[in-house]
């Protein structure tokens, strides 16, 4: 049994190659890469936002979403998008903070996200399945991935990825300033509500590799990186999704030569880059002085 | 009165009321100050920490109840030092708790390897609850812990309400802001470890923002406010618990989500009508 385990040797790159030598890596890879752009990019404006909280909640909504659609015997990824997008919905219906007093917001948010892992343990318990697959839904496997989920990752990422290419300015501009943004006719609540559901598919995509307890990371720590690193827009959304990519890539490398899952390595090494390019900033800041 | 009476007969029923009520007076309490002070992604982060706790201390052979106290109550002062006056931005607490998920994950697949005898359900009761499960020692523990909690939280009520409503003048008359502001993030940890035991690290989130914010809608004086929320997460629980107990299908946790996450729908529309019809909004 042993001998069956990948081993590293002294060549990486015959280690590297020997990464692609089984279809299902290859496609792992494919859907990490598709995942990592998309990730990264949606998840700069989720932290630009200060949306975090609504990120997390739309990431986990991804779960019962699976669950039911186990449960009723259809494909997986229509459970992830219905509820992923009916989240964000009610969500964005919800007055932000700024407008209500008393946390109103969060507390909503908070809701939300509880309901929707109680009616996902709800499914998973219905069903009668095997308690490994809650673990899977909960925390990803890229083990399983066919080609045909590969298409669709893809397909789904390009619509969002053009859609947030045409909405990038306005929806910047009002993350910045709503006031100002709103003021000079930028559509600021609808811009925000296309966010969330755009943040919703995003997530739905995401949680299919890492799990829905782990798409947060992927959507948070590149783009708190890049932030930290650099506040050009352009240049920060880039390296979000270098980051994102890099720590995908390595993850799965890694995850494919030890027996520990995937979902601790990408968030470690993204935490890792986090760490360091906090403290570099505060170095960098006391030599300034 | 004859089916409460057969329901209460169950010992384990009897330690499902007595320690789900504890639990639920405690998150309605604490719940408040967090919906209040708009902590409720510390609290979302803090009961993720509580999985990963339980978790870390079953993968090393620890008890999970000592794993998850240590857990919470370092990193809620690990999160009160990296922000401002005690409060971390979003960022900040998505970082670190980003990470938590991912040990836990570690731990948990760890554990499954190592030690679970059957199907890691030892993981699934950390995120889901188990309050059918508990023995009479776990009980104790849970309302003893409660009781504590709350006991300080009863102290410190006051001034954090101070603080809440106006934090400039708080500050010029003396209130120690920065002390407050980590012993009630602390708060908020041991109280999301209490709850994990109860619904679970995955649910307790709802029972801490829900009955608060519920009472929000119902009252604007902060007293009666709290006392309110503390009531209905109480109502909550034990509602949940009789009807998972005749619907043997429904988890217990998820019953207890249903109806505070109701109750608070319910109330919301209905004073967002009332305002409308009012023409405030």
């Amino acid at each position: 049994m042993l001998t069956d385990e990948p081993r590293l040797s002294w060549d990486l790159l015959a280690d590297v190659r020997h990464l692609f030598d089984f279809p299902f890596m290859v496609n792992a890879m494919r859907a990490g890469t598709i995942v990592a752009v998309l990730a990264g990019l949606i998840g700069w404006f989720m932290v630009t936002r200060r949306q975090s909280f609504a990120g997390h909640t739309l990431a986990i909504i991804g779960f019962p979403g699976a669950a039911g659609a186990t449960l009723l015997g259809v494909g997986v990824h229509y459970g992830y998008f219905t509820f992923c997008v009916a989240g964000a919905i009610v969500i964005a219906l919800v007055p932000r903070a700024a407008e209500s007093s008393f946390g109103e917001e969060s507390a909503v948010i908070g809701t939300v996200q509880t309901v929707a892992l109680g009616s996902g343990f709800l499914f998973v318990t219905l069903y009668h399945g095997n308690l490994n697959g809650l673990n899977a839904l909960l925390f990803g496997s890229y083990l399983g991935i066919a080609a045909s989920q590969v298409v669709v990752l893809l397909v789904v990422a390009a619509l969002a990825v053009g859609f947030i290419a045409i909405i990038g300015r306005p929806l910047l501009f009002a993350s910045l300033d709503p006031g100002v943004a709103r003021s000079s006719g930028v559509p600021v609540t609808l811009l925000s509500v296309a966010f969330l559901v755009v943040l919703g598919l995003a997530a739905a995509e995401a949680s299919q590799i890492t799990g829905a307890l782990l798409v947060f990371a992927l959507l948070v720590l590149p783009a708190a990186t890049a932030q930290l690193v650099t506040t050009r827009p352009a240049a920060s959304i880039a390296l979000s999704i270098g980051f994102a990519l890099a720590v995908t890539w390595l993850g799965l490398g890694i995850a494919y030569y030890t027996p520990f899952p995937i979902g601790f390595w990408v968030t470690t090494l993204a935490f890792v880059g986090y760490v360091f390019a906090s403290s570099g900033r505060l170095v960098a800041r006391a030599v300034r002085r | 009165m004859i089916f409460l009476a057969s329901m209460l007969g169950h010992p384990f029923m009897q330690r499902a009321f007595i320690a789900g009520a504890a639990v639920a007076v405690l998150c309605g309490l604490v719940g408040f100050f967090v919906v209040l002070r708009s902590l409720v992604f510390t609290g979302d982060a803090l009961s993720h920490v509580a999985f990963t706790g339980s978790l870390g201390a079953l993968a090393f052979g620890l008890s999970a109840r000592l794993g998850v106290y240590v857990a919470t109550a370092v990193v809620a002062l690990l999160l009160a030092a990296l922000g401002p006056r005690a409060r971390a931005n979003d960022v900040i607490i998505g970082s670190v708790f980003a990470w938590t998920l991912g040990l836990g994950v570690l731990f948990l697949s760890i554990f499954t390897a190592t030690r679970a005898t059957q199907n890691s359900t030892g993981g699934v009761s950390v995120l889901f609850g188990s309050i059918f499960g508990l023995n009479a020692h776990d009980t104790l523990v849970v309302v003893f812990v409660a009781f504590g909690v709350c006991a300080v939280v009863a102290f410190i009520a006051r001034p954090l309400l101070f603080l809440s409503f106006d934090d400039a003048v708080a500050r010029s008359r003396g209130v120690p802001v920065r002390i407050l502001g980590y012993v009630s993030i602390v708060i908020v940890g041991i109280t999301a470890a209490e709850a994990t035991q109860a619904v679970g690290a995955l649910l307790l989130l709802g029972l801490l923002a829900a009955p608060a914010a519920t009472a929000g809608h119902l009252t604007t004086r902060p007293f009666r406010a709290m006392g309110l929320s503390a009531l209905i997460a109480v109502l909550a629980v034990w509602a949940g618990l009789t009807f998972s107990y005749v619907a043997s299908w429904m988890p217990p946790s998820t019953a207890i989500l249903f109806v505070a996450a109701a109750t608070y729908a319910i109330v919301f529309a209905s004073s967002r009508f009332a305002r409308r019809r009012l023409g405030v909004f």
